[in-house]
């Protein structure tokens, strides 16, 4: 039997869930030898170059191009699992929605001591930068997403926990204290 | 008119963020501008406006899950002085020796994780190999036992945040004013007697070989690591007062490419009349700069590099031993080497694991006096050096204890400038006058990049993937030719 195929990916997140996908330490090990890793940012797959049985996504969506990947993997992945709160519900970047684009930018870009200098009113604002979403969206509200993991990041028990019931088929046996809320 | 052809990478891999390149070629296919992206924009500054100010520590490390111990650091060093408990040198000492050991622990596990998981695919397999090959799985499956160490040596750093952190990503230790927990004894001889690997004697070890490794890929490949993207710059870091490096605390020291002082020892209650930011339209990451030399020359670079070209010393003997080693390859002067990086910070790896056993046989950490109290302020900045470089924190807040102001400037967006330098450095080398886009080239590019081991999660206060697609367009943005790496 040929090895589930995994693909993962941040999009408005801080990449605090792949971090603790390698918190699962000695077990990557394992893992590599339980699955294969198609497009992800820890290897230089930039590309779905097959069908993939599990799709891991960490973050929401705050900008177009988030969008336009997570429907990408929405395509490409047979399960797709929401990781950690930005994915779930937005997360911290979240906390701008109710606040406008034009406020943000303008603290960040125009207000600031450090932006002093900044006379001419420069703003962000080019062709080669995806539009900015007017706020950001978790990810079940763009696709249908298969699993949700908790946490800020879920612990590397929990992902570690849950890919092996994935892969196996077997009922995953996850303790309370594992799946916190935090 | 002359035709642009313009070739663009998407995504970087491999590095902690999003950001992507445009390379515009004219019809001699000679390249006439080249343009790292940052892509990402999230609105910390303004968001966190009413927030209570004793939250920033927990709230603005959510920037970065690679190295949130720095931003929860920075926020809660602008905080002691909010609460009136000092600049630095204010707290107990099992605060300031407990949010120490928390630093050098995550120093320690960020670095492994740049040179193990992240650079040693290019080194050890060639920045021309399969790239289905060269990545941190390559290295697992082909030099096991360096993967198992790199492994090893993260995982430990990561033991020692959570032991004084709470939790290994996003924590909650630091408080205004110090910490919330002291290290119990049972903690410390876990990491000082632990079982094989797990012990500081074990890592200061690994750090060694680690060192060792470069310095012999450096002899093999000098024409490499020597050349590669060299260009002179200033550099800035924090120092420890009498010069030392100090990656917690310290004044800001800049000094040019030949080593001269342009910032000397400052106090950085007052960067912003020192350091001011420039806005590109094409960026959502700022460019700043010394206001002394101005836009045009004012940049500089930051991070390991930086650092031992601005300290006078390390304060640890084996990681000052490869520090004396690695002055005298330039003379003394600082090193401009882009990719002197690496060895930089595989010395600065060697040096936490020695800080760290150093703090874990001090019994102040073993103190119960963990905060201090003072006099209210409305203003308060706090700087530290992370794995990438120097961060800066800067808050007010009103009288109602509400955040009013946040300014930040995160590691890798002082480097903004050298990245660009060094793409720039790649396009012109290995592009000019060709026609065919060749991975090699393509991932050139990347690797002058991540030699910065940028984290752009960090820069636009976010690494999720777009296809790598180099497309070739002319000036009305025809499409001459498309490649898709696969």
């Amino acid at each position: 039997m040929s090895k589930p195929i995994v693909a993962t990916t941040s999009l408005a997140g801080c990449f605090g869930c792949h971090m603790s996908i390698l918190d699962i330490d000695e077990r990557i090990l394992d893992l590599i030898e339980l699955v294969e890793f198609n497009k992800s940012p820890i290897d230089d797959i930039k590309t779905f170059t097959k069908k993939c049985d599990i799709g891991i996504i960490e973050g929401g969506c705050c900008n177009s191009e988030n969008v336009h990947v997570l429907k990408d993997f929405r395509k490409n992945c047979k399960i797709l699992i929401s990781l950690g709160e930005c994915a779930i519900m937005g997360g911290l970047p979240a906390m701008r929605n109710g606040i406008s684009v034009k406020e943000c930018l303008e603290e960040a870009y125009l207000n600031g001591p450090t932006c002093q200098t900044n006379t001419e009113k420069i703003l962000p604002n080019d062709d080669e930068l995806p539009m900015i979403l007017d706020k950001v969206y978790p990810c079940h509200e763009v696709v249908k997403i298969d699993y949700f993991l908790p946490g800020c990041p879920p612990r590397a028990d929990l992902i570690w926990a849950t890919l092996v019931a994935l892969i196996t088929g077997k009922p995953a046996d996850i303790p309370y204290e594992v799946v916190k809320f935090d | 008119m002359a035709t642009t052809k313009k070739i663009t990478i998407e995504p970087v891999t491999r590095v902690e963020g999003h950001g992507k390149v445009t390379i515009h070629l004219d019809d001699s296919l000679n390249v006439v501008q080249s343009r790292l992206h940052i892509v990402e924009f999230r609105g910390f500054e303004r968001f966190v406006q009413g927030k209570p100010y004793w939250e920033a520590p927990v709230l603005v490390q959510r920037l970065c899950g690679i190295c949130p111990v720095s931003h929860h650091l920075a926020a809660a060093k602008a905080m002691d002085v909010i609460v009136g408990a000092g600049t630095g040198d204010g707290l107990t000492p099992t605060a300031e020796k407990m949010r120490r050991l928390m630093h050098y622990g995550q120093m320690f596990q960020s670095h492994s994780l740049h040179f193990f998981h992240l650079a040693s695919p290019d080194l050890l397999f060639g920045y021309d190999a399969n790239p289905a090959v060269r990545n941190v799985i390559g290295v697992a499956m082909e030099f096991k036992d360096l993967a198992v160490q790199g492994v090893m040596m993260r995982k430990f750093g990561q033991e020692i945040i959570l032991a004084t952190a709470g939790k290994k990503i996003h924590g909650t230790g630091a408080i205004p004013g110090g910490i919330n927990k002291n290290l119990s004894i049972e903690e410390r001889d876990s990491f000082l007697k632990g079982k094989d690997p797990l012990n500081v004697d074990k890592m200061i070890e690994w750090a060694q070989a680690a060192v060792e490794f470069f310095k012999g890929y450096h002899k093999a490949n000098a024409d490499f690591i020597d050349n590669f993207s060299y260009f002179p710059s200033n550099h800035l870091s924090l120092v420890r007062k009498d010069g030392a490096l100090d990656l917690y605390h310290g004044v800001l020291r800049a000094v040019d490419s030949w080593g001269n002082k342009i910032l000397n020892d400052v106090d950085y209650q007052e960067y912003y009349t020192h350091i001011q930011e420039e806005t590109r339209s094409w960026s959502y990451m700022k460019f700043p700069y010394l206001v002394k030399l101005g836009k045009e020359n004012g940049w500089y670079r930051v991070g390991p590099l930086a650092r031992l070209n601005t300290c006078d010393f390390i304060p640890t003997p084996l990681a000052q031993k490869e520090f004396e080693e690695f002055k005298a390859y330039t003379k003394g002067k600082p090193s401009n080497h882009c990719m002197h990086m690496h060895w930089a910070r595989l010395i600065e790896t060697l040096h936490s694991a020695e800080m760290i056993k150093e703090l874990l046989l001090d019994p102040d950490l073993q103190g119960t006096d963990l905060v201090t109290k003072g006099t209210k302020q409305h203003e308060g900045v706090g700087l530290i050096e992370a794995p990438r470089g120097t961060l800066f924190h800067h808050y007010r807040i009103d009288d109602n204890d509400q955040i009013t102001m946040a300014n930040l400037i995160v590691s890798t967006t002082n480097n903004n400038q050298p990245m660009n330098n060094g793409v720039n450095f790649v396009a012109r080398n290995m592009m000019t006058g060709k026609r065919e886009i060749t991975e090699a080239m393509l991932n050139a590019v990347e690797v002058v990049i991540r030699a910065y081991d940028p984290c752009l999660s960090c820069a636009t206060h976010a690494l999720g993937k777009m296809p790598l697609e180099v497309t070739v367009v002319d000036k009305d943005n025809q499409i001459i030719d498309r490649k898709t790496r696969s």
